[in-house]
């Protein structure tokens, strides 16, 4: 059985149908990444994942769980899968420390001091121990996202859902950001849509290539970047290799 | 000099008519902000109706209607009750059009990554939008503390024993207007000073650090 | 009811003449006035520009009933100036309008480009010269919006000039429900829909000419 199981995902905005019958599925800390030109709905899917957006058709099973079931409760399923934006989204009148404690707190029931106790842990493992007792405007934007990825990590996902975690960073900020998702690939089961092509050579174990609200192409990172089989993925991995470089 | 004491005792009215309403119009603001951004179609429309009609007609109406025609409905209230009660539903109404305003300022992400972690809809807007929208209606909140010192004064219509109401009685007496009432205008004038010095600083101290935004909110006639 | 309101009628209409009159005429002395401050405040040699921020200080801290006792009660009867109330409510009502309005249109002021007076002075126009014909049409129209929500507080604000007996609205219904107890509530009810007919309408002919009015590109809010 696989952890996650994507089953024929429709997603329509008034006439505009985004998503058009997305399936794909992934294993146990695994990480994948998605890739395609924007607007091709990856962050609809992801939003759909945690049903932000609910899916208007399709199924999305977790742990053996079909999420999309009405009678869910989805604020439970929604502390399994973390979520990290690209605008970052820090609660803007915490602290660091209170940041990636307070779900622990409002949502797990934890106590206060065993909340900020694992808060500590979690922002140690991001490098930002020392930042605790800092406010989101007194952070950069890499220091930022790090706090939103610790801030998922507190609740003990299955996996974490990454929406372009470094498109708002300035270039000499992406790699502490990176270097922190290396880190916790197999640990945790990570979907990450992005634009860093380095990353998803050297950290993923599958590429999924989405396209007009369609998966085209997926498969080991070997595969899709040396020996792509749609003329498609060529020419976009052509492309995107002379927009952002090889690396 | 000696009518002193009763103006004392008038500022002392004062004073408790204005901090009364302040709180109980901060509790029923928050509501109705509430009610018209989160609520349903039909929540929403009751607090739009109740903040419009409150904020298009005035005041003193307001204290007419509830301290001479409530009793003709079977409603008897004490003056100094029905002036908290107008003071109190008035207050609330504009202070829901401040809270707004913040609650509107604050980016949708919030609510959003509130809800990816697994909070509900009432514990995202209690952890999370209301403590930021409170803190950007500070400065609002403050113009509203000293609308209300000053409009605690039309109460004297409705013969509440405040310190406008105080002075016109001593000035009846001695016919001393002019004296009398420059010393109550000198009162209110240092205690509007006083408390926007005081909320100025209360506001730096709960100010969110490295955010230095302030609400562009539509104020009403205070300072 | 409706033949309560009907019995009623006429003194009503007497009153909303009073109250209209009221507000036209408060208001025409508060914005030329509040013109004048805030000109003077901006572009004034010392001291007057103090002297302003004093003005406007005393005006805005105190409640708009002592500023009614003080004109009424104060200047008219015990020093004898002989004004009726109704004309005491209008200088209340006016000088401290003024003290707010000349805060409206400072900040509209302030918030014209500096390059607009260096321009015009460029072209050789005098400093008065340039105000007139360069800054103050831009000020107007900067500060509409600030201006509509004025016009709905004096509109409201003038109830208050029942506590020196002007037979305003207010005062026209409390001599008809004095004379009939039963009519208290449907009566203030309508003279509370009177109100809020006016200020609805008061909102929405001046939102209607503030869009008229825009200097395309130029959506400054005028902040209180």
């Amino acid at each position: 059985m696989h952890m996650l199981e994507v089953k024929d995902i429709h997603k329509s905005y008034g006439d505009l149908e985004v998503l058009k019958g997305i399936s794909f599925s992934m294993n146990k800390g695994e990480t994948a990444v998605i890739i395609g030109t924007s607007g091709t709905g990856k962050s609809t899917l992801l939003r759909c994942i945690n049903q932000l957006h609910p899916p208007d058709k399709g199924e999305i099973w977790l742990d053996g769980v079909n999420i999309t079931d009405p009678k869910i409760d989805i604020n439970k399923i929604r502390q399994k899968i973390g979520f990290v934006f690209q605008e970052f989204n820090l609660f803007n009148h915490l602290t660091a420390l209170r940041n990636v404690s307070i779900g622990l707190e409002k949502v797990k029931g934890f106590t206060k001091e065993k909340a900020e106790k694992k808060a500590i842990e979690e922002l140690k493992r991001v490098g930002l121990k020392d930042q605790a007792k800092q406010y989101p405007a007194q952070l950069s934007g890499g220091q930022k996202q790090r706090v939103g990825i610790a801030r998922a990590l507190a609740m003990d996902p299955t996996i974490i859902l990454f929406d372009e975690p470094t498109s708002a960073l300035d270039p000499e900020l992406i790699g502490d950001v990176l270097d922190v998702m290396k880190s916790l690939a197999h640990k945790v089961a990570m979907l990450v849509v992005t634009h860093e092509m380095g990353f998803a050579r050297n950290v993923a174990d599958e590429i999924i290539f989405m396209e007009g609200g369609v998966i085209v192409e997926s498969g080991p990172p070997k595969q899709m970047f040396q020996n792509p089989k749609k003329a498609r993925t060529k020419e976009f991995l052509g492309r995107i290799s002379t927009l952002y470089g090889k690396d | 000099m000696e009518s002193l004491p009763s103006l004392l005792d008038g500022l002392y009215i004062t004073l408790i008519l204005t901090f009364i309403s302040l709180i109980a119009g901060l509790f029923l603001g928050i509501g109705l902000a509430l009610g018209r951004v989160y609520g349903g179609k039909i929540v929403s429309a009751i607090c739009i109706g109740y903040i419009e009609i409150i904020r298009g007609t005035p005041l003193l109406v307001q204290l007419f209607i509830i301290y001479f025609a409530f009793p003709s409905i079977g409603i008897t209230l004490e003056a100094i009750d029905a002036a908290l009660l107008g003071l109190s539903l008035n207050s609330g109404a504009y202070q829901a059009e401040y809270l707004r305003g913040s609650i509107q300022s604050i980016p949708s992400g919030q609510m959003v990554a509130a809800r990816t972690i697994g909070m509900t809809k009432l514990q995202s807007i209690k952890n999370i939008v209301l403590p930021q929208a409170l803190r950007i209606s500070i400065p609002a909140w403050s113009n509203e503390l000293i609308y209300l010192l000053k409009y605690t004064s039309i109460v004297y219509i409705i013969q509440v024993k405040e310190l406008t109401a105080e002075g016109k009685f001593i000035a009846a007496e001695t016919f001393k207007f002019l004296e009398i009432f420059a010393i109550i205008a000198i009162i209110y004038l240092v205690l509007t000073i006083v408390f926007s010095t005081i909320i100025e600083k209360f506001e730096k101290k709960l100010r969110i650090p490295g955010l230095g935004e302030k609400a562009k909110i539509g104020l009403r006639n205070a300072l | 009811m409706l033949e309560i309101l009907a019995n009623s009628l006429p003194q009503l209409a007497e009153g909303l003449k009073t109250t209209i009159g009221l507000t036209v005429l408060s208001l025409i002395l508060g914005t030329i006035l509040g013109i004048f401050l805030a000109v003077i405040r901006i572009y004034g040699k010392f001291p007057l520009p103090y002297l302003i921020i004093f003005y406007e200080r005393v005006f805005r801290g105190i409640p708009l009933i002592v500023i009614f006792f003080l004109f009424y009660f104060g200047l008219s009867l015990q020093i004898g100036l002989n004004i009726d109330p109704f004309t005491a409510a209008i200088f209340g009502l006016g000088l401290r309008g003024a003290a707010y309005q000349a805060q409206i249109f400072r900040s509209a002021i302030n918030s014209i480009p500096e390059g607009q007076m260096v321009a015009a002075r460029s072209l050789g126009m005098s400093k008065l010269s340039a105000i007139r014909n360069i800054i103050l049409p831009q000020m107007l129209r900067l500060s509409v919006p600030g201006w509509s929500n004025e016009f709905t507080i004096v509109l409201k604000d003038t109830s208050i000039a029942f506590s020196i007996g002007v037979i305003e609205l207010m005062r026209q219904g409390r001599y008809i429900y004095v004379n009939n107890p039963d009519y208290v509530l449907p009566v203030f009810l309508f003279i509370a829909l009177i109100y809020f007919i006016m200020v609805i309408s008061a909102n929405k002919t001046l939102s209607y000419l503030e869009k008229k009015y825009k200097m395309s590109g130029f959506e400054i809010g005028v902040e209180r």
